[in-house]
């Protein structure tokens, strides 16, 4: 499978470098090793959805423990997650760390993912969601713990896209 | 039939010592009737969420007793968690599903179970490994109070009228609760450490 590997492990240790202990995943193609890292790590609490909205209750009860907690989900799943964004995240403050794999942008083969990839953008910033890209492998690092680190102080949802430049090896 | 707020009250002494997490509308109104503690969270919005939430408490503080007070719109608005608590079945996790087969806090529309969805069963079938129904104040209280002294997760259903009070505000803002919610959190771990 073209996913990167070497890049999923980047990610992951970048995570853990945050403190994270607990992630709510769904899987997706592109996701598929960072979930199997997550699996095999005895650390980590990995919780397997069976829709992403739930991964916003989970990080709030997270929070409300004390415990630092991200959410993996493809961008059709931060679609589902809105009203929990919004009802929940939003309306009492509950930082959220959410990786969202970015489909259906330039170099999509698969014509389901390509509406989803409209809209992604222009949904985060109607919801005022902070997000940046994970793009580079020399940034992927950095940019995580900038964006846990906001959404830590700023109390909210926190996005950062995971770019198919990363994340696929043609 | 029995009232809601009469299990609320046979089981208000059970709760002192939960994380308890309510979902939204008449069942958080009548509960702060009965006197608002600082480790109730009442989740005012995102309706189904409140397991979900249950499940993370109950996951990151795996020491501490915790209880979803559900209902029937807000669970089969997300009967997906039924099957992801199912999947991790945290032994300090009670989730209560009150039923009034009524989205009452919204004009009193029958829900599914009106018509003969049966909570308990999809519960089952999701693989909770411990479900009842019950349809006394009396039944109701003996298996919560079974429940908060053993372990396992448990989804308990209880059979309620479809009434509540006037008014579902209250002067508790919700970021005041959540804050104060989570200090006591911070009071509880810091004290065990």
């Amino acid at each position: 499978m073209p996913v990167s590997l070497e890049n999923s492990q980047l990610i992951y240790r970048s995570l853990k470098s945050c403190g994270i202990q607990l992630l709510s995943a769904l899987p997706e193609t592109w996701l598929v090793h960072l979930i199997q890292i997550a699996e095999d790590d005895p650390q980590m609490t990995l919780v397997r959805l069976a829709k992403e909205e739930e991964g916003v209750g989970l990080s709030a009860g997270a929070h409300f423990a004390g415990a630092k907690s991200a959410m993996l989900m493809q961008n059709h799943g931060f679609l589902a997650s809105i009203n929990g964004i919004v009802s929940f995240a939003h309306l009492y403050k509950i930082p959220l760390l959410m990786l969202i794999s970015y489909r259906g942008t330039f170099g999509e083969r698969d014509p389901w993912q390509t509406q989803g990839g409209n809209v992604t953008e222009p949904l985060l910033r109607a919801l005022s969601i902070p997000y940046s890209f994970l793009d580079a492998p020399d940034s992927v690092e950095k940019r995580i713990r900038q964006a846990h680190t906001l959404a830590e102080s700023s109390l909210q949802p926190v996005a950062l896209l995971l770019a198919r430049d990363l994340m696929w090896v043609e | 039939m029995m009232l809601r707020l009469d299990c609320l009250r046979a089981i208000y002494p059970d709760l002192e010592k939960c994380l308890v997490v309510t979902i939204m509308g008449a069942l958080p109104a009548e509960l702060q009737s009965l006197g608002h503690r600082p480790n109730f969270f009442y989740l005012q919005h995102a309706m189904g969420l409140a397991s979900s939430t249950g499940l993370g408490l109950a996951l990151s503080l795996p020491h501490q007793r915790v209880i979803v007070l559900d209902g029937d719109g807000s669970l089969l608005m997300n009967l997906g968690s039924l099957s992801t608590l199912a999947r991790y079945k945290p032994k300090n996790l009670l989730h209560i599903v009150f039923d009034n087969e009524s989205l009452l806090s919204v004009g009193g529309f029958p829900t599914a179970t009106s018509t003969g969805t049966d909570l308990e069963a999809i519960a089952r079938a999701a693989g909770i490994p411990k479900t009842c129904t019950v349809s006394t104040v009396e039944d109701f209280a003996t298996v919560v109070h079974q429940a908060i002294t053993h372990d396992g997760l448990q989804t308990i259903v209880a059979k309620v009228e479809a009434v509540g009070p006037k008014a579902f505000v209250t002067d508790l803002g919700l970021l005041e609760n959540r804050f104060q919610f989570r200090r006591y959190i911070q009071s509880l771990t810091s004290k065990s450490s």
